[in-house]
Parts: structure tokens; sequence; C-alpha cells
């Protein structure tokens, strides 16, 4: 078979645990297939992450090395991808479905001539098949899906395999890429990130998330102590989010983030399926809610019947102890 | 509401925003006072997936109601035009008088079979078929449908018109000849400027789309809907099968005290699970 390209999303000068979780499964399918396994590395400092591309199993990295790429702006990626896949020749081109690989996916398969299989949970190849399982209908259902076209693209949801490392000797190749932003149509006219130093939401092993019952200022800084005491990142449920309590770059759901972590605190969230549909493979998940009935606890591992703001204080200094 | 920090411009997004201002047509004073833009919404009839039984309901999708919303709200006041483009079978004609009723100016149906299961691709190329023919300054449409949750069809027309486009737009506003757009990106909102013609991808977090009135709906009834019945292109994916997902092994509901709760949670979570 052709080779395996992976696209490997950068974030904050690291390659995305998302990205490694896909280029696993992509060795892994590789390997199976006896095809080679091809990396892409899209930024101004894309050669100080060849080692970590090598250390997960690329036996060829492309680097495209340009500012243009160190902000997101759909264009050049699309560009830059083109690039390297005239090189790379891939039978499968598998990326981490992050909000910039969303933004790119569908004009890149028109570019391509590709057929796309958009964020999966998970994929193979059989035979002259890239098959893969995604969710559909709010995550109600999944959907298996097939695809025999000769160039396929594949963006796998985060936490849908585990990222492990397997070293392997690498050719690094620079890929000549110059971006005319003449014609490029879009600028940035400014970048507004969600408040710094937290941690990133899909990539994190614990997630706090705050819903509806999350009623105020003092709700929040309870919700803010818990993540805090287990390193979580935040995240809202949408109602949550409307009443501005939260960023909307805390959105966890259908139309939000999905996530899916070791731990998940769901703190006065009534999961409605358009947020289970973001956080159901996480997994454990822990849910506080005062209303018995709640939708939640039919996908909670371990369910607390309670207002948060009396089993929050508790919890919080209970886990003070066992973690101290 | 806590936006948070804001980051110091990119130089090198400084850079092509000097390359691009250079390049930029003269400003043309008064063309558009009102700040409003021709739009054409590209729509599409979904199950209703909100609803915990499925009864076969058919809704217009949340995604593209937004963006129709959004460009209600723009072109308030003006005589631009807000048109409506659907690809599906001819009983969706229901959901283009539900579009239509919330305040759109004309519809266009491509009519293709029950039967025909159509991937984002095949719909982009039949949309790509009817801009052909239609020019606007904005095409509009959700940022992915409700039922397959793909999220393709809009920047696969945006490739094959050859238009600049963003995605998962959250804020969309007219500045003069270009739309600026705010996109939630993986770490914070992105605001760009993109030149028109262009199209713009919606998410459902911008807005509340109105409740048509009867005013609206009377009128909606007395339009027509231009029909079309293109040749339906191939697919590149084929759904095989479609089932629910394995069931999650079912949970323990702690109950007691809520000191004694609290307590027990933190031991199973560390003895039993190993998450902490």
């Amino acid at each position: 078979m052709k080779p395996i390209l992976v696209f490997l999303s950068v974030q904050d000068g690291r390659i995305k645990r998302s990205s490694l979780e896909a280029m696993t499964r992509a060795r892994e399918v590789a390997s199976e297939q006896g095809a080679d396994l091809h990396a892409a590395l899209l930024g101004s400092k894309s050669s100080e992450l060849a080692t970590e591309a090598s250390n997960h199993g690329a036996t060829t990295i492309y680097l495209l090395s340009d500012p243009v790429f160190d902000s997101h702006l759909n264009a050049p990626v699309i560009a830059g991808l083109e690039a390297v896949i005239r090189k790379s020749d891939p039978r499968l081109l598998v990326m981490a479905s992050t909000e910039a690989v969303k933004d790119v996916l569908g004009s890149l398969s028109v570019r391509l001539d590709a057929a796309v299989l958009p964020d999966v949970a998970s994929f193979d190849v059989a035979g002259e098949e890239v098959v893969c399982q995604r969710p559909v209908m709010a995550a109600k259902m999944l959907a298996t899906t097939h695809s025999s076209h000769s160039l396929v693209i594949v963006s796998v949801r985060s936490g849908s395999y585990e990222a492990t490392p397997s070293p392997v000797d690498a050719t690094v190749e620079t890929v000549p890429f110059v971006f005319d932003a003449a014609d490029l149509g879009l600028t940035i006219r400014e970048i507004v990130s969600s408040a710094g130093n937290t941690v990133d939401l899909s990539e994190a092993r614990v997630v706090v998330a705050a819903g509806r019952g999350v009623r105020d200022e003092a709700g929040r800084d309870l919700v803010l102590e818990l993540a805090s005491i287990t390193g979580a990142a935040i995240g809202a449920s949408r109602a949550v989010v409307e009443t501005g309590l939260f960023p909307a770059t805390a959105q966890i759901g259908q139309t939000g983030k999905v996530v899916s972590p070791d731990l998940y605190f769901a703190v006065g969230i009534s999961g409605a399926i358009q947020h289970v549909a973001g956080m159901a493979n996480s997994r454990i998940i822990v849910a506080i809610n005062k209303d018995a009935d709640a939708p939640i606890f039919d996908v909670a591992t371990y369910g607390i019947v309670g207002d948060c703001f009396n089993i929050l204080p508790l919890l919080n200094a209970e886990l003070k102890k066992a973690l101290a | 509401m806590a936006l948070g920090r804001f980051v110091p411009f990119d130089p090198a997004a400084w850079s092509i925003l000097k390359i691009v201002l250079r390049n930029r047509p003269p400003i043309k004073i008064g063309k558009r006072a009102t700040q409003s833009m021709n739009f054409c919404v590209c729509i599409k009839q979904v199950p209703d997936v909100q609803a915990s039984v499925q009864t076969g309901r058919m809704v217009l999708n949340a995604y593209d109601a937004s963006a129709l919303e959004e460009a209600l709200v723009i072109n308030q006041g003006s005589e631009d035009r807000i048109d409506l483009v659907l690809v599906g079978p001819s009983s969706a004609s229901e959901t283009i008088r539900k579009a239509l009723a919330m305040g759109a100016s004309d519809a266009t149906h491509l009519v293709i079979d029950e039967a025909a299961a159509l991937d984002s691709h095949a719909v982009a190329h039949l949309l790509a078929g009817h801009f052909k023919d239609h020019t606007y300054d904005v095409i509009l449409t959700g940022k992915q449908s409700q039922d397959s949750d793909a999220g393709l069809a809009g920047s696969m027309l945006a490739e094959l018109l050859g238009l600049p486009y963003a995605t998962n737009a959250v804020g969309l506003k007219a500045d003069g000849d270009a739309m600026v757009v705010t996109r939630q990106g993986d770490a914070g909102q992105e605001i760009i400027e993109i030149s028109t013609p262009c199209l713009v991808t919606c998410s459902n977090d911008m807005n509340n789309p109105r409740i048509p009135a009867l005013k609206g709906i009377m009128a909606a009834k007395r339009k027509q809907i231009a029909t079309d019945t293109p040749e339906v292109p191939g697919s590149r994916t084929v759904i095989t099968t479609t089932a629910p997902p394995p069931n999650r092994e079912p949970g323990i509901k702690l109950e007691g005290e809520p000191e004694d709760v609290v307590s027990e949670l933190v031991r199973r979570l560390s003895e039993e699970a190993g998450v902490i």
C-alpha cells in the first residue's frame, strides 16, 4: 500500500496529544498493510518537533517552515498540505479532528480530489476500502462508513486511541513553500485567546465541567477550586456559557469541544444529548446534580444526587486530603 | 463575560494585512450605507435529533437556522436579498416554507430522489451547480448538519467556487465590501476579515433563530419556490450500517449523608477507578 501521511497539529510549541493518538493508530494500520508512515509539520519552528514525530514512528517527515502557520488561517494550511501530499503521495491522510483541521477538511478534499471520513471514532484499511466508525445523530448512533477512493482523508476524534511512542530513524525533508498572501482574500484582525495558563480542554486527562446548576460566581469559584485541586481543564455546558459565567471556548458538546479524559466531573449538568455527545467517551464520569432524574446519571460511572453548593465544598476538602 | 486577555498582534499576520491593504481596490464611498449584503443561505432538512424518541419529524437544521437569522439581522431595513437554496427530497419543501416565513426573499429547491443517499461531496457539487447561475456577496450555511455532523459541505462548496471562506462563525458583521467573522478556534476566538464574495459557515451559538410570525407564514405560503432536478453526482463515501453505540457499563448512584457520599466517592476514584 502507498504511505499513510499524518498531519501533526502543533499548539504552544508542542505536537498535540490528539495528533499523536491519530499517529499511533496510523502506525498500526501502516504496519499491518506494509506501508510507510510519513508525517507533516507546519510552522516556523517545525524542525524542533521532528524528533517527536520520529519517536512516534514516522520514517519520513516533511517540514514546512513559514511564520504564516503560527496563527491559523485556512488558505495557507491547505496550500501547505497540498505541497506535502504531492511529495508523499499517500493512500491515506490522517489528522486529529481539531477546530483548525475541521476548518480545512472539506476544501482540502476538493483541492486534492480526495474522499473524506470526518470526525471518526475508529478507522481501518480492509483491502481497497478505508473503513471507519463515526458518531452521527448527536452521537446517538454510530455509522460504519467506507470509501474506496484512491486518496482518503480521515480526521480522528481526540481520545479515540492511546498515544504510544515507537522510535525509528527518520529522513527529514524540508518542503519549499512560498505563500502568496496577496490573493488570500482573508486576514486575521485579532486573536482573542481564552484565559491563559489553563489546561487545554481537548488534551486534558481530567476535566471539570459546569452546568446550569453552577448558578453564580460563588458556584464558579467552587468549580475552579475543584479544577485546581485535580489539575483539570475547565469545561462548560452550552446553558452555562450563555449566562456568561464561562467562556465559549470552554463549551463541550456537539457544537463545542469533544473531550474524552480519564476523569470527567459533570457539576450541575443535566446531560442534554448535545452535551453528552461531547463527553460520553470519558473513561470515568462523576455526575453531581440535585435532580435525581437528570439524564447525566445514565452515562455517569458515579452519581451523587445533591446540590453542588453542598457537595463541592466537602468534595474539594476530601480531595485535597487525598491528593496531599 | 470573561473573554480573557487580548493577545498582541502576530507580526506575520501584520505583514499579510499590509500586503492585502496595498492590493485592496479603492474604497467606494456610499456603496453600502446600510452595511448589508446580498446573501444566499444553503439550508437542509434533517431529523429532529433533539427529540428523545425519533418520530420521523423533520426540521430545519439548527445551524442553518442560525445562519439565516444572522443574515436577517445584518440586512434589517435593507433592500438586499436573502435567498435560500436546499438540496433534498420534494417533502423538504415544508422546511423551505418555514425558512421563507422567517423572512427570506426567494428559494430554490434542488429536488432529489427520497432514496438518494448523498454524501457531502455530492451535496457540495449540486450546490456549486446552482451558484454557477446565481451570484451573491455572501453564501452562508450551517457549520454542519445535525444528523450527519460531517461539517464538510460548506468549505467544499467554497473551494469548488474558488471563494475565500471561514467556518464555525460565532459572530458576523458586514464592513464595507468585507465580512468580519469571529470564529471559534482551538485556543480562542479568531477574528478575521474576508473580502466578498465569500462563504461563511455558522455555529448555532451566534444567535437564537426567530420563530416565524403569522404575517411571515402567510407571506411564505404565497411565494413561488423555484425547483430544479439536477443530475445527482456520485458519492465518495458510503454508509454501510448505522446502529446505537455500545452502552456504557451501568454506573453507581452513591446515596446517604453528603459527608459519607463524598468520602465514598473519593475512595472509589482512588481504589476502584484508579484515576486519582
